[in-house]
């Protein structure tokens, strides 16, 4: 391998920023689907965006593939290195710029967390309303990436919906800014085209978001069903009614227990689904909401509904919501997240078939989902010290996206394709549809070096190896939805 | 094969997909355009061919329980906020010129907002999936029909405000929310534009949910509309403590209120034969923009002071202006000279989409 890049690096990064040696870059050789592994032949932790700009050009100059990474939290394998690649760390490149609070927008760099936006935001009573539950560590970037999702797509959309400009560096070196500052633009939607593209036309440097108030009210209702059927009926009532719920969630029975085990969420007992509805926005119009609200849930067959007292109770109810997938996981060495959509009207369907899907694999299944959207997370457990039992959960992954796709619906609602759902493209699209996603990316990045063997079929194999928690579950900093 | 005349005056009107992707392999130079309500941008360029969409009308898939609908791409707006009212929803993004005879297409690819956009969003908010024909007559699929879908680069929402520079729009897919059950507007007279600046972040920083947000400037110094839609019930409070915070304002209900932003959204007020033009910006610009502009020129700050609605006689002088304040702008209205305004954010990127998608130029470039 020439090392002519490496040396070109170290021109412009000191040493403790530049990683080349094995113990350095151990730590950046899988993100949160941690069944794959790839070493980078270097790591760069940029400070500043022209550190970036200049890591890129040199990648451009000497045709080295490069991987952007925020917190390496994507469940998809989209921040996975590339063997003798480069490595770019966006960790430190996270600055809140600007926050105006009368403009209602925050300016941050690409590796600011999630969750830093909101906080910056509240003394102003605002906040950034994309809330994966990893927000506590995901970066704004890796959101960008994969225009992700959280527990309140239904009334306020993925991230895309809060991105008004980006300032990038393409993979060819060009620095471009997109957008702006307003919520209307006049011609093309260039951020929207740039939000999900999964790292492939180059780096996002800053963002500009648009920041909401705070909702004045929320109303939160937790439903006990005797079968998830009844649960996915009343999702479909209180749809069909006309309301508009921030937020419309399931757990099946084995998520609950799990949940109840890990968190104590002190949940009603024996159910075999439970439902949580939260109503938020104007005062006067949530409580006239919620007086709709109530008699749709109380026929809904619940044998028991509990309505959040105050925000502490709230709090409570969607504690046990956020961690039941890493409680899951508690239950079983290893697990996959699927993150398959279908269309509302078809839920009841599709989680059936996982559940006769799961019998006939022998694998357990537990479901935690975003009813409202159709998007579901159905989490396979595994164990990945025994022989083959990653490539069965995967094969069992793979059918329950087909399903998805079958029904109308998505392979992918928020996690992003990656490497995990590359071969799964062509089942969504057809060969005139990926030739000009192609054609896109080539545009950006004629050479193909940013993120090579993403979200495209076909790419080279990255390396499988035997899978684990995402040390910062491990930790019990983040936990997975 | 059929010689079609690309001097005749009528334009083609294909009346299937397979027709269309004909017509675009048939023609070097061709411009697709809807039913022609946005005039500026629906007069194809020199030496382009019409492709008029809207012999593609209808419908085509529409489960109200699912909150989406896809439909043909020349199907009128009128029609399907009719069948989407029936079943109580309605598009948030409060489309212009609907009565006028929008079509759905046409709407997404002017990018064509109105004024209750504000509330949830944009088309770029609401639109899921697109069918188009591209440059080299194939067609091509993206997004999705579902409301939540990360697979693939977000072709749609490129698609909005696209001008029909890069493909023929055939068919979308949008989600669409429950139609408010109730409105009700206050109207405010302020002394001064200044006034109605600090009005619109007065009111953005608190936790209303307003549908829309308007100001223009008037003899007295600026008039604010503030929209109101949700349950019936809760809607006297609520306007009650909105007329609190705003310190006044006279409530217009009923169908005066409905006529008054019917009369926004229609651009009933834009005089024959002058440009309208977009301007996006924020309620911080307002007030250096309104410097530059003549009293003549007509304004109405919609979308909480997020764009700009400016109808002018005098289009190069505004163009000259929007190049100074560092703004751009689009004509939507108005003879089919040059459409975009200002300085384009983001132009190089375009061109290399542009590139990527239409290499040889069949689509004008704007
Ligand atoms: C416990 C857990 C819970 C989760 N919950 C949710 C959830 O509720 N909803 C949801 O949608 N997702 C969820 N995720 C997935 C993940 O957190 C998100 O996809 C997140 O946006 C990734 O951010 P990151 O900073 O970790 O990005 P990374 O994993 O580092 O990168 C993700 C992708 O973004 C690219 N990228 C990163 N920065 C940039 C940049 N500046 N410019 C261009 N490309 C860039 C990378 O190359 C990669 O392709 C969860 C993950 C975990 C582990």
């Amino acid at each position: 391998m020439s090392t002519a890049w490496l040396t070109d690096l170290a021109r412009i990064y000191p040493p403790a920023r530049l990683l080349t040696q094995p113990a350095q870059l151990a730590p950046y050789e899988s993100d949160a689907l941690t069944a794959y592994k790839t070493r980078p032949a270097a790591v760069v932790i940029p400070e500043t965006q022209d550190e970036v700009i200049a890591a890129v050009r040199i990648c451009y100059q000497h045709d080295v593939p490069f991987v952007a990474r925020g917190s390496g939290t994507s469940l998809s394998g989209a921040s996975l290195p590339i063997q003798d690649g480069l490595l770019i760390a966006l960790n430190r490149l996270n600055r809140i710029v600007r926050l105006d609070p009368e403009e209602r927008i925050a300016v941050v760099e690409a590796g600011a967390i999630n969750l830093n936006v909101t906080k910056a935001a509240s003394p102003y009573g605002m906040y950034f309303a994309p809330d994966p539950s990893s927000q506590l560590v995901c970066t704004i970037g890796g959101n960008i990436a994969f225009n992700s999702g959280g527990a309140h797509c239904l009334k306020y959309g993925m991230t895309s919906n809060h991105v008004l400009g980006i300032k990038a560096v393409l993979a060819d070196g060009e620095v471009v800014t997109l957008g702006g500052d307003s919520l209307e633009g006049a011609g093309p939607d260039l951020v929207g085209l740039f939000v999900g593209s999964e790292g492939l036309f180059g780096i996002a440097l800053e963002i500009t978001l648009r920041l909401l108030p705070k909702p004045e009210r929320y109303r939160t209702i937790l439903a006990a069903y005797d079968s998830l059927t009844k649960a996915g009926d009343a999702v479909a009532a209180v749809v069909a009614s006309g309301l508009l719920p921030g937020a419309l969630e399931i757990m099946d029975r084995l998520a609950i227990e799990a949940a109840e085990a890990a968190v104590n969420a002190n949940y009603p007992p024996n159910a075999a689904a439970l439902l949580i509805v939260e109503l938020d926005g104007e005062a006067q119009q949530v409580e006239e909401e919620f007086r709709r609200l109530k008699p749709i849930i109380e026929a809904s067959g619940a044998y028991e509904i509990r309505v959040a007292r105050d925000d502490a109770d709230r709090m409570r109810i969607w504690k046990g919501r956020k961690s039941a997938f890493s409680a899951v996981g508690r239950l079983s060495p290893d697990y996959l997240v699927n993150d398959g959509v279908v269309p509302r009207s078809r839920l009841g369907e599709a989680l059936t078939e996982i559940e006769r899907l799961s019998a006939a694999y022998g694998m357990r299944v537990a479901n935690v989902f975003h009813a409202g959207d159709g998007n579901l997370h159905p989490l396979i457990l595994y164990n990945g010290r025994e022989a083959g039992a990653y490539q069965k959960a995967e094969q069992l992954a793979g059918e329950i996206l087909r399903l998805c796709v079958a029904y109308g619906g998505s392979i992918t609602g928020e996690h992003g394709i990656g490497v995990e759902k590359r071969d799964y493209l062509p089942v969504m699209f057809g060969e005139n549809d990926i030739e000009t996603m192609h054609r896109l990316r080539r545009a950006c990045d004629p050479k193909e070096i940013a993120n090579r063997g993403k979200m495209f079929p076909g790419g080279g194999a990255p390396a499988l190896h035997q899978a684990g928690p995402h040390p910062l579950e491990v930790a019990g900093v983040i936990s997975r939805e | 094969m059929e010689i079609i005349d690309p001097m005749s005056a009528t334009p083609l009107a294909p009346g299937s997909i397979p027709d269309v992707q004909a017509a675009v392999r048939d023609h070097t130079h061709i411009h697709p355009c809807g039913a022609g309500t946005k005039t500026a941008l629906a007069a194809a360029p020199n030496g382009a061919t019409p492709l008029s969409l809207t012999g593609l009308s209808g419908m085509i898939e529409y489960q109200p329980g699912e909150f989406t609908f896809t439909a043909l791409a020349g199907t009128p707006l009128t029609e399907i906020a009719a069948i989407l009212a029936r079943n109580g929803q309605y598009l948030p993004c409060d489309p212009l010129l609907a009565e006028a005879g929008a079509t759905l297409g046409g709407t997404v690819a002017a990018g064509a907002n109105g004024p209750g956009r504000y509330r949830y969003g944009g088309l770029r908010d609401f639109i899921l999936g697109v069918r188009y024909v591209d440059a080299a007559g194939w067609l091509v699929y993206a997004g999705g029909k579902v409301v939540k879908n990360a697979a693939g680069f977000d072709l749609p929402k490129l698609m909005v405000g696209s001008l029909g520079q890069f493909g023929v729009l055939v068919e979308l897919t949008c989600k669409v929310f429950p139609l408010p059950e109730a409105y009700a507007t206050l109207r405010l007279d302020l002394p001064s534009m200044e006034a109605g600046v600090a009005a619109i972040i007065k009111l953005t920083a608190q936790p209303l949910d307003l549908d829309s947000l308007d100001l223009a400037p008037s003899a007295a110094g600026a008039t604010l509309w503030v929209r109101l839609a949700g349950l019936a019930d809760a809607l006297p409070g609520r306007s009650e403590r909105l007329r609190g915070v705003l310190g006044g304002g006279e409530t217009v209900s009923g169908a005066e209120e409905a006529a008054l932003w019917r009369a926004v959204r229609e651009l009933t007020w834009v005089p024959a034969g002058w440009s309208l033009v977009k301007v996006p910006l924020t309620p911080k610009k307002i007030l250096g923009l309104e410097q530059h502009l003549m009293a003549q020129d007509i304004r109405r700050y919609s979308v909480a002071g997020q764009v700009a609605w400016i109808a002018t006689a005098d289009r190069a002088r505004l163009d000259a202006i929007l190049t100074q304040t560092g703004l751009n702008g689009l004509v939507l209205i108005g003879p089919p000279a040059q459409v975009r305004l200002g300085v384009q954010p983001g132009a190089s990127f375009e061109r290399r989409v542009k590139q990527a998608l239409d290499p040889h130029g069949r689509f004008p470039t704007r």
